[in-house]
């Protein structure tokens, strides 16, 4: 999908920087990236720096930087919605109208994209200074050390200690419940699949009216 | 996975600013010490008369309580990390510390709007930096496998 949006913006400049958040490695990546022939740079983040750096709690989640480096939009679900929540389990199928509002949602933050990439600071998505200061989170002391825990657990993980890595990553998980990455990542080295297994949906379901996706806010 | 088998090991592990370290036995007391003769190499830390240095940036000691960081040739990074703020998680079964970013640090670099560089490897191994990218407007999206 993104090397549609980036051929199709090769006159502007424009770039598309993916990052995967993956503890295992380049090797669980690759069968994603290969299909897709990029031109763009995909980055493999094995200890997820940059949803560190970025305050970034699932995937996809998205920042826009401008060309002096600056953001332009703070971190947000890159266009995706809560849809998924609506899926018949057995059949694999959502409903028209759940489909049509995924659809106009993400057709929408594309098109906010575009807009961006060809017309900069003109467009009115690209937000205020005052805008992204409104819109940023602030890092909490628990969401810090979360951190420090999601880290140990990596590097315990990655040294043959799985027990203690779970034990981090739960710690990890208890202080900062909003963030899937840390919930999904630890199912995922616990065993590939389980991540996206009955797990991940009880989880969703727990979550009642709280987003999975927070939506994007577009320009009114 | 590499085979380190025996947990708990008799030298702590210590994730600090990037680094891991296996701590030498010996501390003058409970928490995260290291050599102040090994600090740089272990922790990236600096002890200079100005205070503990982390490259360009030094942070003075409190005065009066220089006890509590310095101590026979010993240096309490968990005293450090205390006095910054700094999330220090222990895992004592395990025997490994990690020292992370505080809050505060976090929270300010992103107010200031400006976008924290960083560097990885692509999927064929080359290292990009953010900061290459100055002077393009960057999507940067996560994803994952899971």
């Amino acid at each position: 999908m993104w090397q549609a949006l980036q051929a199709e913006l090769a006159d502007t400049n424009f770039q598309v920087i993916t990052v995967a958040l993956e503890s295992r490695g380049v090797a669980a990546a690759l069968p994603y990236i290969e299909p897709a022939k990029p031109t763009y740079p995909c980055l493999i983040d094995r200890e997820h720096v940059v949803a560190r750096l970025y305050g970034m709690i699932n995937v996809p989640n998205a920042i826009w930087i401008n060309e002096e480096g600056r953001i332009v939009r703070p971190n947000e679900a890159a266009g995706s919605t809560d849809g998924f929540r609506s899926m018949d389990l057995a059949t694999r199928k959502m409903p028209d109208d759940v489909m049509k509002h995924q659809r106009d949602t993400r057709a929408a933050y594309l098109d906010g994209l575009r807009d961006w990439a060809r017309r900069g600071e003109q467009s009115p998505w690209a937000l205020s200074s005052d805008q992204v200061r409104e819109r940023l989170k602030g890092t909490t002391p628990d969401q810090a050390l979360a951190r420090a825990h999601f880290q140990l657990g990596e590097y315990l993980w990655e040294h043959g200690n799985p027990i203690r890595a779970r034990a981090n990553f739960d710690q990890a998980i208890r202080l900062h419940p909003q963030s899937w990455e840390y919930k999904r990542q630890a199912w995922d080295l616990e065993e590939q699949g389980k991540s996206m297994g009955p797990e991940f949906w009880k989880a969703v379901q727990q979550l009642g009216e709280e987003k999975y996706y927070p939506e994007v806010q577009f320009p009114s | 996975m590499t085979g380190l088998s025996a947990y708990p090991s008799s030298m702590p592990t210590l994730l600090i600013n990037g680094l891991t370290s296996d701590l030498p036995a010996g501390a003058p007391a409970e928490g995260p010490w290291a050599p102040v003769a090994q600090l740089a190499r272990l922790t990236g830390w600096e002890l200079k008369p100005e205070g503990a240095c982390l490259g360009e940036v030094c942070v003075p000691l409190p005065r009066g309580r220089e006890s509590e960081f310095v101590r026979d040739g010993w240096f309490s990074v968990g005293a450090l990390a205390a006095h910054l703020s700094q999330p220090v998680a222990f895992d004592a079964e395990a025997n490994a510390w990690a020292v992370g970013e505080a809050a505060q640090d976090r929270t300010a670099a992103l107010e200031s709007l400006e976008a924290p560089n960083f560097t990885l490897p692509d999927h064929l191994g080359m290292e990009h930096q953010l900061q290459d990218y100055r002077g393009k407007k960057v999507f940067l999206v996560s994803w994952a496998s899971w």
